[in-house]
């Protein structure tokens, strides 16, 4: 199946639409890095303004840390949309094209070529989260400097040493993953559904929007079906940048406060991508090729 | 041996009945004519062979072996071209047949992507984006796609699409030259009956998803049923003539112009019987052609 | 007439006694006190909010007479109660701007403590008062309560190991007040479920303490003024 793969690489590659989300993603954070490399200070006073009524806080709060997180913050709710961007045309752009019954008619069954074409997708998504990774992380701490993490929750704050950070920022970045990938299959589901590109990007979009207002609002009878959306659990890399104390109320160095959600959410995210990569499969098995 | 051996196909789209108990046989080294009128099932079919079509019923058998249960050493001995050409306007030429290329068991070497864009006549815009190329070229390239594996059985669903007549007549001669100097398969569907005529070997006609006729290109078109048009000065005092005649049962029902069917041999006769019955003949053209034929099968002659 | 001058003479007397023997005490203390001119001391610092989470970090605390103060966390952020670092003993009792008041005995861990208010005398002062807790036997003190005018009450607590001499405690405990911290979810872009009440309660709990063990001094080897 390596071939296949090979070419669906290859045509991500030479098609120009891929490189809007790279694009896209590079003018974002350099924006705002700008923007609190200017202004980051009064920015830095506003959240710790309940703070500082109380403490004194000595040190550099707006290190390259807490850039990268709330840059992570506003940037993954709005990178699935890029990402649904390619996957969601990933089949239904070959049908409108009408390359699919090209590779439909080759020796490599559907089978193979669905999973080739997520493969791909996914390979795509991780090197999105890996430039994002880099641009939000390393150049953040190249232009501010690094030191402990200050992060102000709504309700409480939390100071992560410095030398107990990085990890926990790989770890979110492989969590972020799951989470765009889920994405990606979602995408890649619509797109086994029609046979033009808009009506899948545009559905793929909707849906997200659409579950995370119910993940989002607190009414008891959504909360019956929260658990099981993966809009609920897709932001819960913000799990690893919150520790556990212990009696005395010291943050215990090293801890994530709950590792079972965290395995919790990347188990549900595996379970959709699967079903939706396996509803893919299912459809494009049976579909006949009309386009 | 039958390279494609079709019985009792048969597909459904909810209540429409695309293609209608459809059987028949290619035998290796035939060019077939595969021939409709636009929605006659001839596409359906052709994607069934191809499996982009699941049947409703029936069965299919490809170089003697089932398509269900064989598909993917089947479609390695197979290349297609499917209605119009499809291409990714962002590759080149060499780029898609580099690409195809590597969707093959046998090793297809650099040399023979080149003789292939050679072959279909691109190989001096072979760097250039498809999204540049006019229709004919992106037909040539889908050609190209299908022939780049050496694919014992070729299928062609409107090939000339977009061709202008050099580029006809040499899709023509490739077809041709793949039957008599290569010893291929190929399945050609066409609304280009003069083409067909000219290049098949055998015929099947298809109308409303059902065979209509099936045979040697020779055979279907009967000496002994010729059709003859007649024009003369005076069409309706020509009209009472014959059908005060002999040949008032050849005469044939049209709303415009004189037709009759007859034998070939006897033309000469009938010429004959009009030149003493004082008809101002203007001219007498026999249509003994395939289009003819057709059209006649279809009724709408 | 007579009884009454007496009374009013023995009153003054007493209180005269009682002033004199706050300022003994007072004075003991602060003789001890100055037998350091400067410090650098070594220690882990322990921060107990309760909206926030720190781990232990070590810090290094610097102090030059008469009261400079600054404690620096070694490496990263470091949180301290708002002005309240600088209201140590020093602050209180260098400038000798206050009138102490004996206020009693006070038993306090095992020990017998005299508890000795200070009124200051100076407006300028940031602190309204400040209650001392010290042990007459050593001249220590082992507790603090200062309100001041800007910054909410405070209470020191300190405990003495092998630097007690010096009047240099082994740990010392900041007690403060806390407010309220909120931040809009908006802001967070934290959605979903809210903290139960159980744990918000806990959250909104107004007293907070950071806390320095020492485990080294160096005394009096000198200290830049650039430090603070």
């Amino acid at each position: 199946m390596w071939p296949i793969i090979q070419i669906e690489l290859f045509k991500i590659y030479k098609r120009p639409r891929t490189y809007i989300a790279f694009g896209a993603i590079a003018a974002l954070i350099l924006v705002i890095q700008m923007g609190l490399k200017i202004d980051g200070e009064a920015y830095a006073g506003f959240l710790m303004k309940d703070i500082n009524d109380t403490l004194t806080v000595d040190g550099k709060v707006l290190n390259g840390y807490l850039i990268c997180y709330i840059l992570l913050q506003l940037l993954l709710v709005h990178v699935p949309l890029l990402v649904a961007l390619i996957a969601a045309d990933m089949l239904s752009g070959e049908a409108n094209l009408g390359t699919l019954r090209l590779l439909f008619t080759t020796p490599y069954s559907r089978t193979q070529w669905v999973l080739a074409k997520f493969v791909a997708a996914s390979l795509y998504t991780i090197l999105l989260l890996v430039w994002l990774a880099f641009l939000a992380l390393f150049l953040s701490m190249w232009i501010f400097g690094t030191d402990d993490l200050f992060l102000m929750k709504s309700n409480y704050v939390v100071l992560i040493q410095e030398q107990d950070v990085f990890w926990r920022y790989i770890g979110a970045f492989i969590f972020a993953s799951f989470s765009l990938l889920t994405v990606a299959a979602l995408g890649f589901l619509m797109s086994s559904l029609a046979n033009n590109s808009i009506g899948p990007i545009v559905a793929t979009i909707s849906a997200i929007v659409f579950f995370t207002i119910l993940s989002t609002l607190n009414i008891p009878l959504f909360n019956v079906v929260k658990p099981y959306l993966f809009t609920t659990h897709m932001n819960n890399w913000k799990e690893f940048f919150d520790i556990q104390v212990d009696e005395s109320n010291n943050a215990i160095t090293g801890s994530v406060l709950n590792m079972a959600k965290i395995k919790n959410s990347i188990m549900i995210l595996t379970v959709h991508i699967g079903l939706f990569v396996g509803a893919s499969i299912w459809i494009m098995k049976k579909k006949d090729i009309l386009s | 041996m039958s390279v494609i051996k079709v019985q009792a196909l048969s597909k459904n789209f909810g209540a429409i009945k695309a293609v209608d108990q459809l059987s028949f046989e290619v035998a290796a080294g035939q060019v077939y004519g595969f021939l409709g009128q636009n929605g006659s099932g001839k596409s359906t079919t052709i994607r069934m062979l191809l499996s982009l079509i699941h049947p409703s019923e029936g069965h299919i058998e490809i170089f003697g072996q089932s398509l269900n249960d064989h598909r993917s050493a089947i479609l390695e001995q197979v290349g297609a071209v499917i209605e119009r050409p499809d291409s990714y306007p962002y590759l080149t030429a060499q780029e898609h047949l580099s690409l195809f290329a590597k969707l093959r068991k046998q090793k297809i070497t650099a040399a023979k992507i080149e003789s292939t864009l050679s072959q279909v006549g691109l190989l001096a815009r072979a760097n250039d984006k498809v999204q540049t190329y006019s229709l004919g070229m992106k037909q040539r390239l889908g050609i190209g796609i299908a022939l780049l594996h050496d694919p014992k059985l070729i299928i062609l669903d409107e090939p000339t699409n977009g061709l202008d007549p050099q580029g006809i007549a040499d899709i023509r001669q490739l077809i041709q030259s793949l039957s008599k100097d290569e010893g291929k398969t190929v399945l050609v569907s066409s609304h280009l009956l003069s083409e067909i005529e000219q290049i098949a070997s055998h015929i099947l006609i298809i109308h409303q998803g059902k065979k209509m006729a099936e045979g040697p290109t020779s055979s279907l078109l009967d000496p002994n049923k010729t059709i003859v048009q007649i024009k003369t000065l005076d069409d309706l005092g020509a009209k009472q003539k014959l059908m005060g005649s002999f040949y008032r049962a050849h005469l044939l029902e049209r709303s415009e112009g004189l037709y009759l069917r007859i034998p070939k041999l006897e033309i000469p006769a009938l010429n004959a019987f009009l030149v003493a019955s004082n008809i101002d003949l203007v001219s007498l053209e026999a249509k003994n052609s395939l289009e003819d034929y057709f059209l006649q099968l279809t009724s709408t002659y | 007439m007579k009884k009454l001058s007496v009374f009013i003479v023995g009153i003054l007397l007493i209180q005269g006694s009682i002033f004199a023997q706050s300022n003994a005490l007072i004075e003991s203390v602060t003789k001890k006190l100055n037998l350091v001119n400067d410090y650098v001391a070594t220690g882990v610092m322990k921060t107990d909010v309760a909206f926030i989470k720190a781990s232990l970090g070590k810090v290094k605390v610097y102090f030059k007479k008469p009261n400079m103060l600054k404690v620096k966390k070694e490496g990263g952020i470091s949180l301290l109660p708002k002005g309240g670092v600088s209201v140590t003993i020093n602050s209180l009792l260098n400038n000798k701007q206050y009138m102490a008041i004996e206020s009693g005995i006070q038993v306090y861990k095992g020990k017998s403590l005299q508890v000795i208010k200070l009124i200051p005398t100076d407006e300028k002062l940031d602190w309204v008062i400040a209650t001392l807790w010290i042990d007459p036997l050593d001249a220590l003190v082992y507790k603090t309560f200062t309100t001041t005018k800007e910054n909410g009450t405070y209470e020191i607590t300190m405990e003495y190991g092998q630097y007690a001499n010096y009047g240099l405690p082994s740990k010392l405990i900041f007690g403060f007040n806390t407010k309220d911290y909120k931040l809009p979810n908006g802001i967070t872009l934290e959605f979903g479920d809210e903290d139960p009440a159980s744990k918000q309660k806990v959250l909104k709990q107004k007293k907070g303490t950071i806390e320095i063990t020492y485990t080294n001094y160096v005394i009096n080897q000198g200290v830049s003024s650039s430090m603070f």
